[in-house]
Order: structure tokens, then C-alpha cells, then sequence
């Protein structure tokens, strides 16, 4: 069985804020990707942006200020 | 060939036009899953939402924009989405029948229609407009450029009315997307629909759908999202909400390029320079005698389309001969618009249409000019 660590993930309403997220994320040379949303997380739009828990700061930050709402932000063993 | 029927669809599209559609099938299904394939669709479409938001100044941004088949699906999402038995609506005799006929459909099923009519000239009553939308409208709903005549339409003069008593504006922007300056924010419009084969230079069969926050549309179609796959209704957020089922792609991508070139080119330049054809064919028409043209010329801030008839011929044999002895492509009869034809005077005979584009040459507008004065004095 692989070993679980702790992340961090981001959903959003529709595949629209979770590409400007990737876009914004990247853009700014932040850590973490899209994956498909954990069957545990009932989520809008069946991606989330998965990243390293010490990041959460810094992609909040991101958000608010692009103007990005989040579904749920969440930690997570995956 | 002279291809004088650019209001049907833009001939030559940009190379990168059909580059981009060829690349694009090494793309996933956009929204089905994410890995590598499919994120990459999903950011073709991502990408070109942009472009379009940042074209037509699409209030909310890139969410706020929905991929259609065409103008003609967009618009029947927008009102059949929109309207419900009991509402009353405004539209006008200028009208494509991508827009009067599923109002027909839903008269038919209650919703209350009124049209406000043009005259002679293809005009619309701003006067009868004014008097017919009150606060119990639901929406009016317009072209921009009548797809006949090329009149325009003052869209701000009818969102002032609109919002004077809280109407929404819903518009056609078929004939005038691509051609002249068109901004949902300035222009006060709530939902906006565009073909993308037109003046975007875009391939057949993608369209769009702009809708500004706060206003709702029942889906058209429902069905696969890729999401929430065990609920009996299809997710309501935008832009997916409003896209059921696997989403055009390749037409995503070929759109973006062209809009991408569009603005590469300057479309301001772009616009002048198609005006200034449509100037050289009209004087270049109405000086033939026997040549009647349509619609109200005191202005060139219009669609890039020219309708006429000659003297002794009538419209479908004269668009055949064009075609047939001097390789004039043009579009002869009602042209979908059957009100504004009744309002010209033309008949079910119609008319002939000629469109020009960014690419037709002052070389083109002379020789199609000189075969017109050539069947003039035959007939």
C-alpha cells in the first residue's frame, strides 16, 4: 500500500476557477496541480488543486486577491 | 470566384485557423477527468473563454462565456431558458429567424410576443419600442445588425429603455461580431449571441453565449458533465451548466486562433478597411440604373451586407447568373428575415445579398460592380 501524506486541496464551483487558479498558481511560480476530486469530497466541478500544506498561505492569498472563490479548502492523507 | 457571402459564413479563414483544429484533435475530452490529454483540452477552452471575455468585454469574465453549436443554438438557449408561460417579451420585425422562430415556439406555449416593426428603410420603431416594454417585460431581444439590410441597431438606446424598467437585453450579434466595436459592459447587454464562422473568422459549428452574472437560463440540453454523475439534474454553475455533453474542441481551438489573429491584425484596421469595400460596392451599385438598393445608407457604422434587386430580374436568377458568367458568390432570397423582407417590399422573392470581408479587394468590388452594370443593360 502506498504511504499517505497530508495535502492540501482546493475545489471549485466550475472547471472555469479551477483553470484560472492552475493558470494564477503557476503563473506565480506556486506549487501543486489539478487532480481529479477525492470520492470523499463532494465537489462542484470534479477537479481540485492539490498542493503541499506549508503553500496554504500563499495560494489563499493568491485567491483572494485574483479574485478566486473556493468550494472547500481541505486537508487531506492522500 | 469574387466571394461576396461573408454574412453566411467568412471565406478564407486565418491558416492558423485550421492549424489549431488539427492540432486540437491530440486533445482529451475537456471536463472528463485529470489527466494530461484532457487538462490540456480543458485549457484550450479555458484559454479561448478568455480571449472572448476580453473581446467583448463579457462582464464576470471567462466564466461568464458558454460554447454553443452556433448563433442559432445560443439562441435558443437564451430564451427558451429564459422565457416561461406568462412573460412577456419584445423583439422586432429586423429579426433573423434564429431568434423569431423559437419566440413563435414559445408564444405558442404561452409567453406573451410582441414585435415592434421596421419601416421601409429596415428601420426599427424606437418610438413603438419605447411604448410596448414596460416592468412587467421579461426581456427584449435584438439583433445588432440586421443580416439584410446591415442597419444597426442603437443597442444603448434599448438597454437605457431596458433598464429604465428593469428589462433584460438579449442580442443577436450574428452579423456584427467581428465587424464592429461590440461590449457587453458599454453596451448594456445581459446575453450575448454569436456565431463564430462570421466576422471571428472561426470554423462552422461553434458559437457563443455571453451571460452576465445574477442572469439564470434553464439548460437547453442536459446530460453528461462529467461531474455529480448521481444526480438526476445537471450541475447549474457556468460555463458547464450550459454545456451538456462533450464540448467542440477542435471548433474551441480553431475559434481561438481566430481570435487571436483578429487581434493580431487590429481589428479596428480590420473594420475599416471592410467598410471601405462596402462604400466602393454601394456607390459603386446605386449608380447603376435599375439597381435598387435596401436599408437606410445615411450612415456606414453597419454590417458589412448590401441588399438589392435589378430591374427586369428577378433575385434568385440574377445571384445564379452572377455566379454562373462571373464567379460572383452572393445569396439570393428572404435570407431567414421574412418580417424585414415584408417591410422592404421584396416579396417572397427576396433579394440579393452581398456580404463583403476584411479580404475582398477593391479589384473584386469593381469587377462584381461591372458585371451588375452589364445584366443592367441586357434586362
Amino acid at each position: 500500500m502506498r504511504e499517505k501524506t497530508l495535502q492540501l486541496l482546493i475545489t471549485f464551483s466550475s472547471t472555469v476557477q479551477a483553470m484560472s487558479m492552475e493558470a494564477q498558481a503557476h503563473a506565480a511560480g506556486l506549487p501543486g496541480r489539478l487532480i481529479p476530486v477525492p470520492t470523499a469530497i463532494t465537489a462542484g466541478c470534479g477537479l481540485a488543486y492539490k498542493a503541499p500544506l506549508d503553500s496554504r498561505a500563499q495560494l489563499l492569498e493568491l485567491m483572494a486577491e485574483a479574485g478566486l472563490e473556493p468550494e472547500q479548502v481541505v486537508e487531506m492523507l492522500l | 470566384m469574387i466571394y461576396l457571402d461573408h454574412a453566411a459564413t467568412s471565406m478564407p479563414k486565418p491558416p492558423e485557423v485550421g492549424q489549431a483544429m488539427v492540432e486540437a484533435l491530440g486533445l482529451g475530452n475537456a471536463g472528463r477527468g485529470a489527466h494530461g490529454p484532457a487538462l490540456a483540452g480543458l485549457r484550450t477552452a479555458y484559454q479561448v473563454r478568455c480571449q472572448v471575455a476580453e473581446f467583448f468585454q463579457v462582464p464576470g469574465g471567462a466564466g461568464q462565456v458558454v460554447f454553443t453549436a452556433g448563433a442559432t443554438h445560443a439562441l435558443n438557449q437564451a430564451l427558451v431558458g429564459l422565457l416561461s408561460p406568462g412573460d412577456h417579451v419584445v423583439t422586432t420585425a429586423a429579426e433573423h429567424n434564429s431568434v423569431l422562430r423559437p419566440l413563435y415556439q414559445l408564444e405558442q406555449q404561452g409567453v406573451e410576443l410582441t414585435i415592434v416593426p421596421v419601416d421601409q428603410l429596415g428601420r426599427i420603431s424606437y418610438e413603438e419600442m419605447e411604448r410596448v416594454v414596460t416592468p412587467r417585460t421579461k426581456a427584449v431581444v435584438c439583433t445588432h445588425a440586421s443580416n439584410v439590410t446591415g442597419n444597426v441597431t442603437d443597442l444603448s438606446w434599448v438597454s437605457r429603455l431596458c433598464q429604465q424598467h428593469g428589462v433584460l437585453l438579449v442580442v443577436d450579434g450574428a452579423q456584427s461580431g467581428g465587424h464592429l466595436p461590440l461590449s457587453m459592459e458599454n453596451m448594456g447587454i445581459d446575453v450575448l449571441c454569436l456565431p463564430g464562422h462570421k466576422g471571428l473568422l472561426g470554423p462552422q459549428g461553434i458559437g457563443l453565449l455571453c451571460v452576465r452574472p445574477g442572469v439564470t437560463l434553464r439548460p437547453l440540453l442536459v446530460g453528461g458533465s462529467g461531474i455529480q454523475s448521481f444526480s438526476h439534474t445537471h450541475p447549474t454553475a457556468l460555463p458547464d451548466g450550459l454545456e451538456a455533453g462533450t464540448r467542440n474542441t477542435p471548433g474551441i481551438a480553431g475559434l481561438g486562433a481566430a481570435l487571436a489573429w483578429l487581434q493580431g491584425q487590429g481589428p479596428e484596421r480590420l473594420w475599416a478597411q471592410t467598410q471601405e469595400r462596402l462604400r466602393q460596392l454601394y456607390e459603386g451599385l446605386r449608380a447603376i440604373p435599375g439597381v435598387t438598393i435596401y436599408g437606410d445608407w445615411s450612415t456606414f457604422h453597419r454590417a458589412p451586407v448590401l441588399a438589392m434587386n435589378l430591374e427586369g430580374w428577378e433575385a434568385a436568377q440574377l445571384s445564379d447568373v452572377l455566379y454562373e458568367e462571373y464567379g460572383v458568390a452572393t445569396r439570393p432570397g428572404a435570407h431567414c428575415a421574412p418580417l424585414m423582407h415584408l417591410a422592404l417590399g421584396t416579396g417572397e422573392a427576396g433579394a440579393v445579398r452581398m456580404s463583403v470581408g476584411h479580404a475582398t479587394t477593391f479589384q473584386e468590388v469593381a469587377d462584381t460592380i461591372a458585371a451588375v452594370a452589364q445584366l443592367a443593360q441586357e434586362g
